[in-house]
This record gives C-alpha cells, sequence and structure tokens, in this order.
C-alpha cells in the first residue's frame, strides 16, 4: 500500500480547479491498495471539503493557516512535514505559478524525485514513470526516479479531465506548522479592464504573432477582423510590446479561448504558451511563412505564405 | 553590489531531426544553440539595476555547460555584464536541473551575491525548475515568474510583482537576498552593441570544473533519469496549396462554412 498527496491550492479564499486535474493524474496511478491524501491550505480550510470530495479522494488534510496568502516557505513546510509523517511515494500539485514558487524548491531540499509539467504518469516494471515534453514540444521525455523514495511532480494544466463524481474522503484538521516566511502578500493588481474584449467568450478568433512585424501593421488587423466578424487576438510579444491589450493575449499568462470554434493563427508561431490557450478549438488555421513553424502541427489548416498577402486577398471577398 | 545570472544556452531543435541511437536524446546535428529568451530578461533586469547603483556594482553571468556554451555567456557579457563564470565536468552530461542547481549553489555561495536572477523557464525543456530549485539549496526567499521588481541594493526587502494565470498580479515583499525568476515582458531587453561585442571578447570568463568547487560527483546528483526521449505522434495540417489569391479564397469559404453565411 502506497500513500500518494495531493497538494491542493486556493487564491485568495477561492479554490483552484486545477487541483482536480492534479487528483485525476493521482487517480491515474492509484492501485487498489493505495490511498489519496489532498492536502489544502487556508485561513479557512473546511470550506474546500466540499470542492475535494471527488472520486478516489480518501483524506482531506486541512490545514489551518493565519491567512489565505500564498507563502512558499509556508507550503514548502507543510510538504515536508506531510513527507515526513506519511511517507507518500507520490506527491502531486498542478503545474501553476504558485507550484513553480515552491515544487522545485521543497525537492531540492528534501532530495526528493521531481518532475515538472508532467502529462502522463504511470507504472512500468514497479518504477514510476513520468511524461513531458522537451524541445518546445518536439519531442516527449520519459523519465523515472531511480532510488528516490519521494516523488513530486507537478501536473499540465489542461490534460487531465478534473477528477469528478462524489467521495466521502475522512477529514483531518491540522494547524500549519511553524516557519519564518520571507515573503509578504501586499495586494493584487487585477488584469486590466478588457474594455468590451472578450476573447473567453467568442466563437471566432483572428490572431497575429510576431510576423505582423511592426507595431503600424496591427491596425488593418483589427480592422479585417471587424470585416470578418471576428475578435482580434495575438500572442503574448504583441502584447508585451503594447502594441495590442493584455486582454486579447491568447495562452497561459492571457487568455483561454473558451468557446472558440474557429481560430486563424496569423504570423504566430505556436509557442506552448500560446497553445495552451486555443489548442483544443476545433478548427485551426495558421498562415505563416515558416512551414516548419510548430503552429502547423496542432492546425487543421496550414497556409505557407505571407500574412499580409493572404490578410489584403482575405478581404476582397467580405 | 552584485548580481548574479544563472544563464543557460538552450537548443533549439529543427523540425526534422533524428534521435541518437540510444534513445535518451536528439542527434546533435539537428540543434542550433542560443542564448535563452528568458534569460535576456533576467540579464537585463541586473543590468537595469547595475546602472543605476553606478561605481562598483557588478553584474555575473553563470553557466553550467561545456565550451560550446561560452557563446551563451559572451552574449551576455556583450550587452553589459562584468564577467562570466562557466562551470563544466564531463560527468554533468545527463545532469537535469537539480543536479544543476546543486552546481550554482556553490557558485552563489562563493560569490555571495546580493541578489540572483534566472529566467522563468528555459525555451527548450520549460522545466522552471533550476532557479527555485537552487533557493530551496541555499535556503534564501524565493518568487518565481516575476513580472515587476523595485529593489533598490542595500534595502533588506524587494517589492514585486508575482505574474500569476489569466493576467492576474500578486504585490509581493521578499526579503533580500533572493532568487526571483524573472518572466518575459518585465522590461525590454537591449542588444548587444558593436562596441559591447567586441569589449565582451576581453571580458574575463572564469572556468570553473567540480574540484574547483568542493563537489564530489556523487554531491551532484539528478532527481530524475531519462528513460527514453521520442518524436510523439504528430498531427499535420492539410495544406492549402496555391496562389495567395487561392489561398485566401479557400480561407474565405472555411470562415463562411462555420460562420454560416
Amino acid at each position: 500500500m502506497a500513500e500518494i498527496l495531493v497538494i491542493a491550492e486556493q487564491r485568495d479564499g477561492a479554490f483552484r480547479s486545477a487541483s482536480l486535474e492534479a487528483i485525476a493524474a493521482a487517480n491515474s496511478v492509484k492501485g487498489e491498495d493505495d490511498r489519496l491524501a489532498v492536502a489544502i491550505i487556508g485561513a479557512d480550510p473546511n470550506a474546500f471539503v466540499s470542492d475535494l470530495s471527488v472520486e478516489g479522494v480518501d483524506e482531506v488534510i486541512a490545514i489551518k493557516a493565519g491567512s489565505n496568502d500564498f507563502q512558499p516557505d509556508l507550503v514548502e513546510a507543510v510538504v515536508a512535514t506531510l513527507a515526513e509523517a506519511r511517507k507518500p511515494a507520490l506527491i502531486a500539485a498542478a503545474h501553476g505559478v504558485d507550484a513553480w514558487s515552491y515544487a522545485p524548491t521543497v525537492a531540492a531540499k528534501l532530495g526528493f524525485g521531481f518532475a515538472s509539467d508532467v502529462q502522463a504518469l504511470r507504472y512500468e516494471d514497479g518504477q514510476l514513470v513520468a511524461t513531458r515534453a522537451g524541445y518546445a514540444e518536439k519531442v516527449l521525455v520519459d523519465l523515472d526516479f531511480p532510488g528516490k523514495e519521494v516523488v513530486l511532480v507537478t501536473i499540465r494544466t489542461n490534460v487531465f479531465d478534473p477528477a469528478g463524481g462524489v467521495g466521502a474522503p475522512t477529514v483531518t484538521a491540522m494547524d500549519a506548522p511553524a516557519c519564518e516566511v520571507s515573503t509578504t502578500h501586499v495586494g493584487w493588481k487585477e488584469p486590466e479592464d478588457a474594455g468590451g474584449i472578450d476573447i473567453p467568450g467568442s466563437d471566432f478568433i483572428l490572431s497575429i504573432g510576431r510576423g505582423v512585424g511592426d507595431e503600424s501593421n496591427v491596425e488593418q488587423f483589427l480592422e479585417m477582423a471587424d470585416q470578418l466578424g471576428a475578435t482580434l487576438g495575438c500572442s503574448r510579444p504583441i502584447a508585451d510590446n503594447g502594441w495590442l491589450p493584455k486582454a486579447r493575449q491568447v495562452g497561459q499568462s492571457g487568455q483561454l479561448a473558451a468557446n472558440c470554434r474557429l481560430y486563424i493563427a496569423m504570423g504566430v508561431s505556436g509557442s506552448v504558451q500560446h497553445q495552451w490557450g486555443m489548442k483544443h478549438v476545433e478548427t485551426i488555421v495558421a498562415v505563416n511563412t515558416d512551414p516548419e513553424a510548430s503552429i502547423f502541427s496542432i492546425a487543421r489548416y496550414g497556409v505557407v505564405g505571407d500574412m499580409f498577402e493572404i490578410a489584403e486577398e482575405l478581404e476582397n471577398h467580405f | 553590489m552584485k548580481i548574479l545570472v544563472p544563464v543557460k544556452q538552450v537548443s533549439i531543435l529543427d523540425d526534422e531531426f533524428e534521435m541518437r541511437d540510444d534513445g535518451h536524446g536528439v542527434d546533435e546535428d539537428f540543434f542550433e544553440k542560443d542564448l535563452n529568451e528568458f534569460d535576456h530578461f533576467a540579464v537585463e533586469e541586473a543590468l537595469l539595476i547595475k546602472e543605476a547603483a553606478g561605481e562598483g556594482a557588478e553584474v555575473i553571468v553563470v553557466t553550467v555547460g561545456d565550451g560550446e556554451t561560452d557563446d551563451a555567456l559572451r552574449t551576455a557579457l556583450a550587452k553589459g555584464a562584468e564577467r562570466g563564470i562557466r562551470v563544466w565536468d564531463d560527468s554533468l552530461a545527463d545532469a537535469d536541473s537539480i543536479a544543476i542547481a546543486k552546481v550554482l549553489a556553490k557558485v552563489v555561495e562563493r560569490e555571495a551575491p546580493d541578489m540572483v536572477f534566472t529566467g522563468a523557464q528555459s525555451a527548450d525543456f520549460g522545466h522552471a525548475t533550476t532557479g527555485m530549485a537552487l533557493a530551496g539549496l541555499l535556503g534564501w526567499p524565493h518568487a518565481a515568474v516575476v513580472s515587476k521588481l523595485d529593489f533598490m541594493p542595500g534595502a533588506g526587502t524587494a517589492t514585486l510583482h508575482r505574474e500569476l494565470e489569466g493576467g492576474l498580479e500578486e504585490i509581493m515583499t521578499i526579503q533580500c537576498p533572493a532568487v526571483l525568476s524573472i518572466q518575459l515582458g518585465i522590461n525590454q531587453p537591449r542588444y548587444a552593441s558593436l562596441r559591447g561585442i567586441r569589449q565582451a571578447k576581453q571580458k574575463p570568463v572564469e572556468e570553473l570544473d567540480l574540484d574547483d568547487l568542493g563537489l564530489g560527483g556523487s554531491d551532484v546528483t539528478s532527481a530524475s533519469r531519462v528513460r527514453r526521449m521520442y518524436a510523439p505522434e504528430k498531427g499535420q495540417a492539410e495544406i492549402i496549396e496555391g496562389s495567395a489569391a487561392e489561398q485566401a479564397a479557400r480561407l474565405a469559404e472555411i470562415i463562411k462554412e462555420l460562420r454560416g453565411i
């Protein structure tokens, strides 16, 4: 019998549903005799018990802290305490920005096996094997963890279907371990007002990337999107340059094209981060001068060509 | 005032490539090498702080890699870093991010910088591990994915923004010295001037091996091992051929069909 531990997350008191994907990943390797415990830290941790009462979860460890603030030092102390007390074979968390801040840290400090951004887990000959991507998604790598009694993995989001159903976990209440914290929460900066731009709600997005070349070229694509009845989106460099507002940025640090059915990517190479926001769209059309751009590997249709020429010709049809 | 910036020379893989015979990696012939994109922002952030601090401030870039990775250091030196450190030992060939962090921890102990900045992740593997693992080994305060930083050299704390999902940012203060992983867009990285590139050739790059850092082979263990590496089954777009006019016409059909026009 092995113990599996998932570190679930809340942010400012709101449950982070990516935690359910980490639970699903844990369930994917959970054997009949294994136990899955899910820990969550917060000012009122019992508030999350119902969120975490899903299939496969045997225990919720509700850890009471002085606040809902994310403190990497505190999460690391919790992981260390639970690892020591329970000797889990596997610890999983969602590969979000919070986990980025504590998971490698605690894994290095305690000598755990470690893999980040994992998209599949399984046992081969009794060895835990984690699969992740490499070289900008062009290869997959299977990792194992020889000699490691505890392995910590962070799970890529939008890969596992969130764990659902109804579970009946026992609830263990615990106070957060005493530890010195070196960070202090000051406040939040909300994303700029979207000004009516609605990437998540749009069913048709025309997106531009680095291929647009210069700020002065952006306006014509705003006009074209209007003409086509599309919402204009963009990749990160365009928003970082201030050429378009952040509300138009599609990808991990921007928006998820949640309701999109047609996504036309012009001059977008298709980084992993960008793909996170649009890979699921049923019909993706990629327009790019570089036939080797990775966007072509997820697109349904590809046009190898100049985005400006295609745009000019396209306008004649609307 | 000293800021240490660990950098990585990343491997950019051609779209057509072949695996090594051992199935644990890609044939070296199919790589191009470059300084990690995220590291440009980490170097720039260090340079901005150094320039504001004036006389006596120093930016040191360090990499763990063989002789070929000197290019990455020279790129950072050409932008204005004062000196470089390159650590290599053949036993590091299969080192993962956590093993690399163990090497870097020794370099940090040796240099005792006021701050350590890394890129938030590497453009090739995206582990997002080295910097925060380094902080764990040092027992230093740390924050990942920093998109804004206000640090006055000598101050006991810095104020920063962490870029979270969906464009939300958290503002926090952190005790210094700290390890911060720097996100794209925090600044506008400069290009090296011709003069900078010339000067970079003269700047010192110290070459160290594990012995120099007091590390034995068994001190630098990885947290994972590559069992196999392989090309995934890849979807391939249906390519729309023809002139720009013909391609656009087909594209218009696709749009109209989906829009029900």
